[in-house]
């Protein structure tokens, strides 16, 4: 029997889910002229939707028998992709009246695909996995391909979908199999079953299992199934790129935490190691591969494939610490990346957009404020102290070291080493190359405001680290406490 | 006789997820054979978890599969009009066409 106690914790989806088809139907009859009034109404509503969720009562745990949960973790976990999708809308605006694609579909799209992330992160079942999971993928096919006249654009779409639904398939290939050997879909139910001294998984759990994982790293773009994501970033329009970046890599990356730590916790053995490989992969190849590269977007697609790979150390610790790391991690992420391409969306000359790094060389003396900032973004990306960045990276490794973990935390600080080289030569080339035209100053007073206050939060963290380390703190204990 | 039994379904949907798997990437002719070979995928997958529903007795995996169906027409549809997207603009839909970025 449903009860009203079933709807209270999914009443945020629900209001998000009535929202984002009440504004498809204001533009619908509205026509294009209303997608300035649109985009400030879905940033409303993202915004409603977290106040719903902060008012909901504590106790207020699991709908649907347990197949959607809402915990501490799952609350952190939604705060920032509901402040990453809200940031994007923002961002959007300026640039998408510009380039001629203001259409009031995208900030529709973008609530949709916000809505399947808070079911990615509240999902504690194979079969809400799987729906959450392309509520969010089918949106953002259709975002990557929005400047729909563009080669460019059209062809990231397309990648991106191609790939994307490989990475479904295999997913689902794998949630068969475990539902097949297992006998249950449920996550407490998988939990339950693999504890236990005599529990013996069998091979094809761990078959199954192995597959849900490649599925699962394909969404967090981690390595070897990363080669979607430089083309899509590159392709896709920026403010889109910018969303990328953000909002669906910290849902997947809190569905592959819950998914790992929750049912297939009594695992770890199993799967550790997989996590471990990809981790240093995505790491080496964050911060190999970005060296050559000339545009800016498909550096920072480099750089977000190294900060999953970072990201995965905490995981591969397997500790309530490491998961705490992860949770900071992904918050300081959230700050820099969209610091970063805020920087990204005010590079326009003479109306036309530019993406080549040689394109901020002297940015300095045209602009001493915005490269303030990106030198912030890029000493907070490269690991530098006190910024950000550092922190992000000291939680994680930590967490690996306690562990025992010397040869994956070695890598890691190694190539955060290789990694700081091309973020340092952007700030050398912002500050000591000649200077090229100026850009010009039409990006919008929100990408200032929102650049200024990610910087100062990039800057200041050290000194108010408490909020946020906290919150993580609590999220990941009770991982730990129901597992 | 051969009684027809879960090893027999699971061999079917595992070839036919092989076959899915091998039509994306050994492909180099058309976009619309990526689009048949995810479908193929999928429909392993729905082989493989109403197999296991009857023989676990147990209605969840057809619920699966039910959902697995209707999101794959959903993903047919978007998928198409990306491609009728791409070849408006490229005027082919050719896999080896499609290499405007390399990564």
């Amino acid at each position: 029997m449903i009860t009203t106690a079933d709807i209270y914790p999914v009443l945020p989806e629900l209001f998000l889910a009535v929202a984002a088809m009440a504004l498809l139907m204001y533009g619908v009859f509205r026509g294009d002229k209303s997608t300035g009034s649109c985009s400030w109404l879905a940033v409303l509503a993202l915004i409603v939707t977290g106040v719903i969720m902060s008012l909901l009562p504590e106790n207020a745990e699991s709908a649907f028998r347990g197949q959607f949960v809402v915990d501490q973790f799952a609350r952190f976990m939604k705060w920032l992709v509901l402040l990453g999708s809200a940031l994007a809308v923002v961002m959007s605006m300026n640039y998408n009246a510009r380039e001629q694609i203001e259409r009031f579909e995208f900030p529709v799209l973008i609530l949709f695909a916000s809505l399947g992330m808070l079911l990615m992160v509240s999902a504690n079942d194979l079969i809400s996995l799987y729906v959450g999971l392309e509520l969010q993928s089918l949106a953002l096919y259709v975002i990557a391909a929005f400047r729909r006249d563009s080669t460019k654009s059209s062809e990231a779409g397309l990648k991106y979908f191609v790939l994307g639904a490989l990475s479904s398939g295999m997913l689902l290939y794998g949630a068969s199999m475990i539902y097949g050997f297992a006998g249950t879909t449920r996550f407490d139910a998988l939990a339950a079953l693999f504890t236990g001294p005599s529990a013996d998984p069998g091979v094809g759990v761990v078959v199954g299992l192995v597959f849900l994982l490649a599925g699962l790293a394909f969404k967090v773009s981690a390595v070897p199934f990363h080669m979607w994501t430089p083309d899509v970033y590159e392709g896709a329009p920026t403010p889109v790129t910018a969303f990328f970046a953000v909002a669906p890599k910290i849902a997947a990356i809190a569905l592959l935490v819950r998914t790992m730590v929750g049912p297939f916790g009594e695992l770890f053995a199993q799967w550790q190691q997989i996590i471990v490989f990809i981790s240093i992969a995505s790491m080496l190849l964050g911060a190999l591969a970005a060296i050559w590269q000339t545009n800016i977007k498909r550096l920072l697609a480099y750089s977000s494939i190294g900060h999953i790979g970072y990201a995965l150390v905490g995981l591969a610790a397997g500790s309530e610490e490491g998961i705490r790391g992860i949770g900071v991690y992904m918050a300081i992420y959230l700050a820099m990346n969209v610091g970063t391409f805020c920087c990204v969306l005010s590079m326009r000359r003479q109306g036309v957009l530019a993406e080549g790094i040689d394109d901020l060389a002297g940015l300095a003396r045209n602009h001493p404020m915005m490269a303030a900032a990106m030198a912030i973004f890029m000493f907070s990306m490269a690991g530098i102290p006190p910024l950000a960045g550092f922190f992000g990276k000291l939680y994680v490794f930590m967490a690996a070291v306690n562990e025992g973990l010397y040869v994956l935390a070695i890598i890691g600080v190694l190539t955060s080493v290789i990694g700081a080289f091309y973020y340092l030569r952007i700030v050398k080339i912002m500050y000591f190359d000649e200077p090229a035209d100026a850009f010009d100053r039409t990006a919008g007073r929100e990408i200032g405001a929102i650049m200024a206050v990610a910087g100062m939060f990039t800057l200041l963290f050290f000194v108010f680290p408490s909020p946020i380390v906290e919150g993580a703190g609590q999220a990941a204990a009770v991982l730990f406490a129901s597992g | 006789m051969i009684e027809i039994g879960l090893s027999h379904y699971l061999t079917v949907a595992a070839i036919l997820f092989t076959l899915g798997v091998f039509g994306i990437f050994l492909n180099r002719k058309n976009v619309i054979i990526i689009l048949m070979s995810v479908e193929l995928i999928l429909l392993a997958v729905n082989i493989n978890l109403v197999a296991f529903s009857i023989h676990l007795n147990d209605l969840a995996g057809q619920v699966f599969a039910l959902l697995i169906l209707a999101i794959a027409a959903a993903e047919a549809a978007i998928g198409l009009a990306v491609i009728v997207v791409y070849f408006r603009n490229r005027g082919s839909i050719a896999v080896e066409d499609i290499n405007l970025m390399k990564g």
